[in-house]
């Protein structure tokens, strides 16, 4: 098969609607695809990477701990747009600490999250290949 | 490369007009469907926000779209194209890849 | 040119599988192939047989079913998104104990993997949704 370059744009907060669990279904089940895979958290979509996340009060199955596995499954670009995150009073300490092993650098840990601007992350998506937004 | 994206919420409901013009690249079109459509109307709160877009990124509106919702061609914001159906399937074959902005 | 469609939301709730069906049969009219039509999120609600909507209205079930046909479209329905909303065909139905399915014509059962090959064998792909 042909390697596409894959971007998966999640701009919705968690919990509130399946968006966020769904589109993280697809991109676990796509990671086996070996193609060229990217995520963008965009708007209200930083806030599916928060840390802290406690979900008994709600009775919903706390889900983010599953972005610390993304690493695991070769998916190391997380783009996360600065614009989104100082609109929300947010920094990337507010974020979870998501990281990749690189094999080739002595399996060395290296963060997955991207703090990209949104002249930069436009440049990204046009770039893109298959947009699948949730 | 360029990018179709398009956008089918309100720009009164959502954030989703705003988001894609912040993050259409120079060079790519954004077609407004369905809701989004409303986006297209000139004299409103967002009109200026898409008209200033204008030069660098080509915007198209579904005339379908606008007339289900009673809104005339006529008071669209200057420059943006009107398509059917077929015009929306003509723009996915001109520019690379598509994007949804929901 | 090949389009990979994929429909996040159920019939009538939103336009989204509306426009997607206006805009796969133009894409047919201009002679060009649908490759795969992937429901997804609500989008599986799409794929029950047992809709009723009134006689003046149109028939979003019975839309797809028959452009499937006509123009053998592989229609998917994700099987995990199914499972959460109810919609089965006869086998998953038995293997999960239920007393019936509900899975409208034309429509199949399948895994997320069906959306990712459909992105990747297509030219183009699409999203319909919220």
């Amino acid at each position: 098969m042909a390697t596409k370059k894959f971007m998966f744009v999640n701009r919705k907060a968690p919990y509130g609607t399946v968006y966020a669990l769904e589109s993280l279904e697809v991109v676990l089940i796509g990671a086996a695809f070996e193609q060229d895979v990217s995520l963008a958290f965009v708007g209200d979509g930083v806030y599916q990477i928060a840390k802290g996340q406690s979900t008994d009060g709600i009775g919903m199955k706390n889900f983010s701990p599953t972005y610390k596995a993304l690493g695991d499954y070769e998916i190391t670009k997380l783009y996360v747009e600065k614009e989104s995150l100082e609109a929300r009073g947010l920094t990337l300490d507010d974020l979870m600490p998501l990281v990749w092993e690189d094999e080739d650098d002595d399996w060395a840990e290296k963060p997955s999250i991207r703090l990209v601007s949104s002249a930069e992350l436009a440049e990204v998506f046009d770039d893109q290949d298959v947009v699948l937004s949730f | 490369m360029s990018t179709l994206h398009t956008v089918n919420k309100s720009p009164f409901e959502r954030d989703s007009l705003s988001s894609c013009v912040r993050l259409a690249a120079k060079g790519s079109a954004i077609l407004l469907i369905e809701d989004g459509a409303l986006g297209a109307m000139a004299g409103t709160d967002h009109s200026d926000m898409l008209a200033g877009v204008m030069k660098d990124v080509s915007v198209y509106v579904l005339g379908p779209d606008l007339a289900a919702r009673g809104m005339s061609e006529d008071r669209i914001i200057d420059g943006i194209q009107v398509v059917d159906y077929s015009g929306f399937v003509e723009l996915t074959t001109k520019h690379d890849t598509c994007q949804s902005w929901l | 040119m090949k389009y990979s469609i994929m429909v996040n939301e159920g019939p009538y709730t939103h336009q989204a599988s509306d426009t997607a069906l206006a805009f796969c049969k133009a894409a047919l009219e201009a002679e060009h192939e649908i490759f795969r039509v992937f429901f997804y999120h609500d989008g599986v609600n799409n794929g029950t047989r047992y809709t009723v909507p009134p006689q003046d209205d149109r028939n979003i079930q019975q839309e797809w079913s028959k452009l499937a046909e006509a123009h053998d479209i592989d229609m998917v329905i994700c099987i995990a998104a199914a499972q959460r909303r109810g919609i089965m065909d006869a086998d998953e139905a038995k293997r999960q104990g239920l007393d019936g399915d509900n899975i409208a014509p034309g429509f199949r059962i399948s895994g997320l993997g069906q959306l990712i090959e459909g992105g990747i064998i297509a030219d183009r792909q699409l999203v319909f949704g919220d």
